[in-house]
Formats: structure tokens, C-alpha cells, sequence
């Protein structure tokens, strides 16, 4: 128990260090490396709490895939630093704003300020229930059955979102010369090949 | 005296530390082993379909040839560049490596013998081949050389795609299973051989020998250290033992490979004909020799194919490899509802 609860501290304080330093540091791929271990240590904090299903989704889709692409294209960027810090001042209070709107919510959300301590026991029980049976198939028997069309419109919500994108960057440039697979593979012998008889020291 | 001892390793703080760390070593010391022997074998097998000796001086058949080529890689100097990015620069290979050894955790070898047997085990390791792509693509940023950075961006666009093949895979075979758990998948194959999954899901076991090929930037896919283009990729600036972890774990990663392969379709420890004398064979020697066979077939296609040109490596990931694993998806799901066939857990 007291292991646990030291490994929590040593998580939990990464995940803040990181996150300070993605906002901190000067340089922008520094800032996603560090965006990269505070989703590390999120996972490793949700497999103390014995979410390990939640965890490893976590690591394969933020970590895996998305921080990928940021650092893609973070690392491609020709970002001026001196230009990049002169807003900080300007920025900083709407900044500020933000992020203590979110931090009420989340109060809020956890039931410290607002209702009381009912939420909190009413998702104890609820985690309880959850965890008495197989993490990963709880998680799928919920989504696929309690919230099933829910879950079904968030998959369409996002199926337009990337319909949308293509939609907004694809471009047809004429003149573009392109391999065709199909039409490679469909070329038979006798389109492309003649066979001449070549009579000696006469050339074709 | 055993009782207490006995109790010591499981009970007390200190000798389950102990416990721990005998067996991290013993996965990793015969892993590196064999990662050094795999390097032999890789050149062996080379040389023979280009009718050569291969490796042949060192040793007896050349059976000191990895270890000579270690110790060279160790005593070589490290040149970091200096417009290079010093600590990213080292902390590169280190990642390579690390992700390498660390994905080892839950593989089963044998019944029971796996160092945590968690109910997560698939995604484990789909979450940590996720992350071996950023050994390289810092690799290539760090080392502010125009050819680290094309291998590198080529390496993470590369690998992206076809890990989400290798994601449906992964999931027509749990489907089959009904478990996360490794040694669940390879209870569930137990049997003659037919029983392994490799022959009723024989297309989703070649796209993903292809896409473990293309994961690991093994030709016909190693367009990230293709010397005609690249010179040599990502890891063009590295020398001595900074280039030694990334080889190793580049080739500690096809093992891990082979190994999953070995898990999800070749029945892991099990023997391919369930009785005597087969069964006498410990599991692990069966579970062996499947990686063995898939680390020749590795080999082999280095050996034979020439290299894919970029556009095409991304043709066959996202308009060949990604329809036909969903349908197959879909097909097993639909087959397994309304076939009954669904597993009971």
C-alpha cells in the first residue's frame, strides 16, 4: 500500500512537471516530448486506479498516433522563437481565464463544490460494480450495449469530421502523371510486345 | 531451511525484488544472445542464396563474428555532430532499444512461464511497437541532417500506416480468442496443428508477417535507410554503440515479432501434434523454433526482394492491406455470431 502510494506520487508529479514544462519550454518539439511523457504517466496513474484497459488506449492512441503527428509536424515548422514569445503578455490573460474555467468545472464535475459527496459515492459504487468483473469487457458491455446508439453517433460524428477534411484538402491538379496498378497489371503480352524477325546485318 | 526461503522470495519486499530481477535477466540475456546470433544467421543466410560464404573467419564457421563486431561498435569513438541536438541525440537509440526489450514482459514462452500475465497483453504490445517509432524520428530531427530527417519522416509515415493494419489483425485474432491475455491466445489454438489460427485466418497472417516486415524497416520496405537515396537513413550520424542499440534493436524487434507471430498464429509453445513423444518437448523449445522459422522467412525476403519505391509501400498499406483486414474483421465478427462460434468467457 505504501508502495503504491509512493509510486502515485512519483507519477502524479511527472504528469504535472511535464505538463508545466509543455507549456514552459522554449522550444515547440520539446514540448511535445514532454506532452509525450505526461500521457505516459496519465496511463501509468490509470493502471494504479486498475484501468488498464483506459491505460494501454491511452498509450496506443495519444501516444502511438497522435503525438506522432504533432511532432510531425511540429518538427517541419520554421518557428521563429523570439516572434513566437512576444504575445506571451498579451495572451497570458485569456490564457489565465481558460484555464481557471477548466479547473472549476472540474471541481465542479468531481462533486467538491457543487453537489456534494454523492457523486463521488454514487461513481465509487458504479467503479465497484465495473471492476468486480473483467476491465476491458465491462468497458464493452457498457458501450456496446447501454450507450450502443451513442456510440454509434459518435463514429458517425467522426466519420464526417474526416469526410470533411479530405473533402476540404483534396485538390485534382491536371497534368499529374500517375501509376495506375490496375491498368499495369490488366496489360496483356500482345499490346505491349511484338516479336520481329531481324535479318542479320539488316536492322529493323 | 527451503520453507524459509520459500517464504522469502514471496513474501518479503526484498526477495521479490530479487525474484523480479532474475527473471528480467533471464528473458534479456538469452534475448540479446539470440539478437547477436541473429545478426550471424541473418548474414549466413544471405550469403547462401547469393551463393557466398557469408561470415567465415572469426571463430569456427564465423561463430565469433557477432561478438567481434560488438566489441568493434564498443570500442569505436562516438562522434555526436555539433549542430546536432546533444541530449536527444543519445536519448534516440536509447528509446530504440528500450522499446525493444521492454514489449518482452508478456510473451508467454511456455505454460505459465511469462513475467506478467496481464489481461491486457495484446495492447501491451501494440502500445509499445507504437512507440519504437520515436526512437527514429528523434533520431532524425536530433542529428539536423537533411538525410536523418527524409529516413526519419519516411520511418513514422511508414510504420503509422501499417500499424493499423497490424491494429485489425490483433483484432480478428481476439476476436477468435475472446481474451486479451497471451497465453489465453495460445490455449485457445491447442490442438493438432490445423487448429492454429495461422490456417483459418491465413490472409490476416500474411498482412501481418507484411506489415511486421514494413514495422521493423526490413526490405522489401526499408525505404528509411535506403543507401541509394538516404545513405543511410535515420541513423546516418550515428557511430560506434549509438548505431550498436539501434541495430540491436531493430533486430531485437524482429524477434518480438516473430514472437507475436509465433503467439497469435503459430500456436506458441504448443506442439504441433499433441502426443508422445512431441509432448516430451518442452514448450519452449516449440516456441523457439516458430520464431526461428519466421525469422528465416525475414531473412529470406531480404535475401530475394528488391525494395518498394515509397508511393507504392503506401499504396499497399492504405488501399490494399486496410480494406481487406476490415472486411476480414467484419467476415470473422459475422462468422462467429451466426455460426455460434462465439467465445464462451
Amino acid at each position: 500500500m505504501l508502495l503504491q502510494a509512493l509510486a502515485f506520487y512519483v507519477f502524479a508529479a511527472i504528469t504535472v512537471a511535464a505538463g508545466a514544462m509543455v507549456v514552459v519550454s522554449r522550444n515547440p518539439v520539446y514540448s511535445v516530448l514532454f506532452l509525450i511523457l505526461a500521457f505516459f504517466n496519465a496511463a501509468a496513474l490509470f493502471v494504479l486506479i486498475g484501468a488498464e484497459f483506459i491505460a494501454m488506449i491511452l498509450v496506443i492512441v495519444y501516444v502511438g498516433a497522435v503525438a506522432v503527428l504533432f511532432l510531425f509536424v511540429v518538427m517541419m515548422l520554421d518557428i521563429n522563437l523570439t516572434e513566437l514569445r512576444e504575445g506571451f503578455l498579451k495572451y497570458f490573460p485569456v490564457g489565465a481565464l481558460i484555464g481557471a474555467v477548466l479547473f472549476a468545472e472540474m471541481l465542479l464535475g468531481l462533486g467538491i463544490v457543487g453537489a456534494g459527496s454523492t457523486t463521488i459515492s454514487g461513481l465509487n459504487t458504479q467503479g465497484a460494480q465495473v471492476l468486480a468483473t473483467d476491465n476491458t469487457r465491462a468497458i464493452g458491455r457498457v458501450l456496446y450495449t447501454q450507450y450502443f446508439y451513442l456510440f454509434q453517433v459518435a463514429g458517425v460524428v467522426l466519420l464526417v469530421a474526416m469526410i470533411g477534411a479530405i473533402v476540404l484538402t483534396l485538390r485534382t491538379r491536371p497534368g499529374v502523371r500517375r501509376q495506375k496498378v490496375g491498368d499495369q497489371i490488366n496489360r496483356t503480352k500482345e499490346q505491349t510486345m511484338t516479336v520481329v524477325k531481324v535479318p542479320t546485318r539488316g536492322g529493323v | 531451511m527451503s520453507a524459509d526461503l520459500i517464504q522469502f522470495f514471496t513474501t518479503n519486499w526484498l526477495g521479490q525484488a530479487i525474484v523480479m530481477l532474475a527473471q528480467c535477466l533471464a528473458v534479456t540475456v538469452p534475448l540479446l544472445v539470440s539478437v547477436a546470433y541473429m545478426t550471424y544467421v541473418d548474414r549466413k543466410v544471405w550469403a547462401s542464396i547469393q551463393l557466398r560464404r557469408g561470415p567465415n573467419v572469426v571463430g569456427p564457421f564465423g561463430l565469433l563474428q557477432p561478438f567481434a563486431d560488438g566489441l568493434k561498435l564498443v570500442l569505436k569513438e562516438t562522434i555526436i555532430p555539433s549542430s546536432a541536438n546533444g541530449v536527444l541525440f543519445i536519448i534516440a537509440p536509447m528509446i530504440t532499444f528500450m522499446t525493444a526489450l521492454v514489449a518482452w514482459a508478456v510473451v508467454p514462452f511456455d505454460n505459465g512461464w511469462v513475467i506478467a500475465d496481464i489481461n491486457v497483453g495484446i495492447l501491451y504490445l501494440f502500445a509499445i511497437s507504437s512507440l519504437g517509432v520515436y526512437g527514429i524520428i528523434i533520431a532524425g530531427w536530433a542529428s539536423n541532417s537533411k538525410y536523418a530527417f527524409l529516413g526519419a519522416l519516411r520511418s513514422a509515415a511508414q510504420m503509422v500506416s501499417y500499424e493499423v493494419s497490424i491494429g485489425f489483425v490483433l483484432i480478428t485474432v481476439l476476436l477468435c480468442v475472446g481474451s486479451l491475455n497471451l497465453s489465453d491466445v495460445v490455449v485457445a489454438q491447442s490442438g493438432w496443428f490445423w487448429h492454429w489460427y495461422f490456417l483459418p485466418l491465413l490472409p490476416m497472417f500474411v498482412i501481418f508477417f507484411v506489415s511486421a516486415l514494413a514495422e521493423t524497416n526490413r526490405t522489401p520496405f526499408d525505404l528509411p535507410m535506403s543507401e541509394a537515396e538516404l545513405v543511410a537513413g535515420f541513423h546516418t550520424e550515428y557511430s560506434a554503440m549509438t548505431f550498436g542499440l539501434f541495430f540491436l534493436g531493430e533486430y531485437a524487434n524482429m524477434i518480438l515479432l516473430s514472437a507475436l507471430g509465433a503467439v497469435l498464429f503459430l500456436g506458441g509453445w504448443m506442439s504441433p501434434i499433441p502426443h508422445a513423444p512431441f509432448t516430451y518437448v518442452p514448450g519452449v523449445v516449440w516456441f523457439a523454433l516458430k520464431i526461428a522459422f519466421l525469422l528465416f522467412v525475414f531473412s529470406w525476403t531480404k535475401g530475394t526482394l528488391p525494395r518498394y519505391r515509397y508511393d507504392q509501400l503506401m499504396r499497399l498499406g492504405w488501399k490494399v492491406f486496410l480494406p481487406v483486414s476490415l472486411g476480414w474483421v467484419v467476415l470473422t465478427a459475422a462468422v462467429l455470431q451466426f455460426g455460434g462460434w462465439v467465445p464462451k468467457h
